[in-house]
């Protein structure tokens, strides 16, 4: 789960991150009231969890209270990146020496959790990880002893950073190992970490947050932005599923994320536009198969559904037994091609005879049959 | 022969007394499996499916001789049962559980390792050697003895593949599902290395998905150390950047971990890839006639 710089800011300096002085406004009055508060020139920053915000114009420098409002009064309501921006950050301006970049994040393939600084600072990380990856030093926490203070000095000194940073820059790097564990992130960035007279500054900042572990930290769950929410995707959470909204008009009901990923391609190759991804979990119960359709028929531009079920731990007649359920409950009536196989398929077969759908033995028929259904109509 | 699992295989089902657990318990010992205990950490003395409950693996242990576990408890209780199993001395663990928070994997896998352990998984349907032995929640039915060995990070895209090989006639030694999680116990590198030194397996499926390196590390070391013919299929050529498809893992971020890249490693490692998962048993077929 992404959550918003303003939000980041604070996990982070409650872990004793040095954060510039900062407030959230959600009106033009209020981002002039914090600049009054603040004194002097601030930065307005739109509050929207897409990247390249600066770009898009959504970060702005105000000379103080009055262009404040009125660049607040700009950047508030305007549309970034198709995000409708509700919040803005109102900063104090700092006078930036140099730009660094510092992350804690999970290295898969080494299996721990890795810091990484970088002299290179301000601009996407991943951009010098592709074009100078030497410029990125690297140091891996114990999974145990997570990380130590040399560490951190291995880190500063291989960013070039003066001995006089050193103590501060172990202080930050404690604090962002600190704010991950005890939010359970898999990244946590300072990007730009600056310096300003002679001092470490975490001027933006960022955290993805692990959605498996979601369930023992409600009070983060509840800074999940709703209004940035697709609203078919938070149906769906809220049903246990996992769904992402896609662009096209075949909607998808397959368990796995494996075989959803492989149906969508399939669907492709045959010509077709899927209308999501959605995998119903191992073991999904026919309550929860009913939800999902009635999730997919919700977007007006679905003409048909493809059901791709292969059975292992999911039962085949929980499946149809939640096609029918649902069945009975549409108002709206689209051609669906099914094709269920494995664990207690016989039976799925009996419960459907009755139903009108369209059957397929195998997943590429499937894809072909979804299809021909839509060129037909 | 095969590979982790077979005659000798002696399980103990943790979480027996749940829903799945029972359920899976009575179709592994329908397919022949040796399950010799069940766990519950409170319902010790019962008997599930013809099997002993324990409260302790540790005793399903000392009293069954287990030497292989499966769990089938939820996610939040799932990081307490593989310690408890490789504590007792259990060398080869299987974890089904999706939605293990990944910071406790990482403290998990190390301490598996550190005990001479194996974990299959999490977030996986477990292996199979067809005839002999399944671990897990693969139907059974699907498969055939035989001698193509199959690794995959996906549950039923697996299944998919098995079915295609079986309709052909080309029997697996042993399936291995690894896991979609980012953290995982056993990798696909570790799998290759197994079937390329088992004598009866004869060439291998590699099944991967967009997110993460594990199928460009893997197309390096098969670059270097597999001589057996390979097929592959890559999922998720059409997933979008910076979503999570379903597994935590399988998530494009920053333009890496995209299939295309994945495809274009393997071919180059001499992986035959196919455009679907059906396929990749014509595509098998085909390599293996010459």
């Amino acid at each position: 789960m992404k959550i918003h710089e303003y939000q980041a800011r604070e996990i982070l300096a409650k872990h004793g991150v040095p954060v510039p002085r900062a407030e959230v406004a959600t009106s033009p009055a209020e981002a002039r009231a914090v600049a009054e508060r603040l004194g002097g020139s601030v930065v307005v920053k739109a509050q929207v969890l897409v990247g390249g915000r600066g770009k898009a114009g959504g970060v702005k420098l105000a000379a103080g209270p009055a262009e404040a409002e009125e660049i607040a009064g700009r950047i508030l309501g305007m549309d970034l990146k198709g995000i409708t921006v509700r919040r803005v950050l109102v900063a104090e301006a700092v006078n930036i020496q140099k730009e660094l970049y510092l992350g804690v994040t999970i290295d898969r393939s080494r299996q721990a959790v890795v810091a990484m600084g970088s002299a290179e600072g301000g601009v996407e990380i991943e951009e010098v990880a592709r074009t100078a990856p030497d410029k990125i030093i690297k140091v891996y926490a114990h999974p145990m002893l997570g990380f130590a203070d040399f560490h951190a000095r291995q880190l500063a000194y291989g960013m070039g950073l003066a001995p006089s940073f050193a103590s501060d820059f172990t202080r930050i790097m404690r604090g962002l190992y600190n704010a991950m564990v005890a939010t359970d992130a898999s990244l946590v960035e300072i990007n730009p970490l600056v310096i300003v007279d002679g001092k470490l500054l975490a001027i933006d900042s960022k955290i993805l947050l692990d959605d498996n572990a979601l369930y023992r930290h409600k009070d983060l769950e509840a800074l999940r932005d709703l209004d940035e929410d697709d609203p078919y995707e938070r149906a769906a959470r809220e049903e246990g599923l996992n769904f992402v909204k896609l662009d096209g008009n075949i909607g998808c009901v397959v368990n796995g994320a494996g075989l959803a990923m492989a149906t969508m391609d399939v669907v492709k190759l045959y010509g077709g536009d899927p209308a999501n991804f959605l995998d119903i979990g191992g073991g999904a119960r026919a309550e929860s198969v009913a939800a999902a359709l009635k999730i997919i028929l919700s977007d007006p531009k679905v003409e048909a559904v493809l059901f791709n079920i292969f059975g292992g731990i999911t039962r085949c007649d929980e499946v149809a037994k939640g096609i029918v359920a649902a069945q009975g409950q549409l108002e709206r009536k689209v051609p669906m091609v099914v094709r269920l196989l494995g664990t207690n398929e016989e039976e799925a077969r009996r419960i459907l005879a009755e139903a009108s759908l369209i059957s397929a033995t195998t997943m590429e028929e499937a894809a072909q049959k979804v299809v021909a259904q839509l060129k037909q109509g | 022969m095969s590979i982790l699992i077979d005659n000798d295989t002696r399980l103990v089902v943790q979480g027996i007394t749940g829903r799945e657990g029972e359920f899976h318990a009575r179709q592994m010992i329908a397919y022949g499996t040796k399950v010799v205990a069940g766990t519950n950490p409170v319902k010790g003395g019962q008997t599930v499916a013809g099997v002993p409950v324990f409260n302790m693996v540790k005793q399903a242990v000392a009293e069954t001789g287990a030497n292989t576990s499966i769990i089938y408890v939820p996610a939040f209780a799932a990081v307490d049962a593989i310690l408890e199993a490789v504590d007792a001395g259990i060398k080869l663990v299987v974890c089904i559980a999706e939605g293990i928070p990944t910071l406790d994997m990482i403290e998990v896998v190390r301490f598996v390792k550190e005990n001479g352990a194996r974990l299959i998984g999490p977030n996986c349907p477990g292996l199979m050697t067809p005839g002999q032995c399944k671990v897990g929640i693969m139907p059974g039915h699907i498969a055939k003895p035989g001698k193509v060995g199959l690794v995959s990070r996906s549950g039923t895209l697996t299944y998919e593949v098995v079915k295609a090989l079986s309709d052909l006639d080309l029997g697996q030694s042993t399936c291995v599902g690894i896991g979609g999680d980012p953290i995982i116990g056993t990798n696909f590198i570790d799998v290759l290395e197994m079937f390329q030194a088992d004598p009866e397996t004869e060439a291998i499926v590699m099944i991967g998905e967009i997110g993460g390196s594990d199928e460009e590390q893997a197309a390096e070391y098969i670059k270097k150390h597999v001589t057996k013919p390979m097929a592959g299929f890559i999922a998720g050529q059409t997933a979008p950047e910076g979503k999570r498809m379903g597994h935590a893992g399988a998530i494009i971020s920053g333009g890496t971990g995209t299939a295309k890249e994945k495809i274009a490693a393997m071919t180059a490692a001499g992986v035959r890839m196919a455009e679907s998962p059906p396929r990749v048993g014509a595509v098998m077929a085909e390599m293996l006639k010459g």
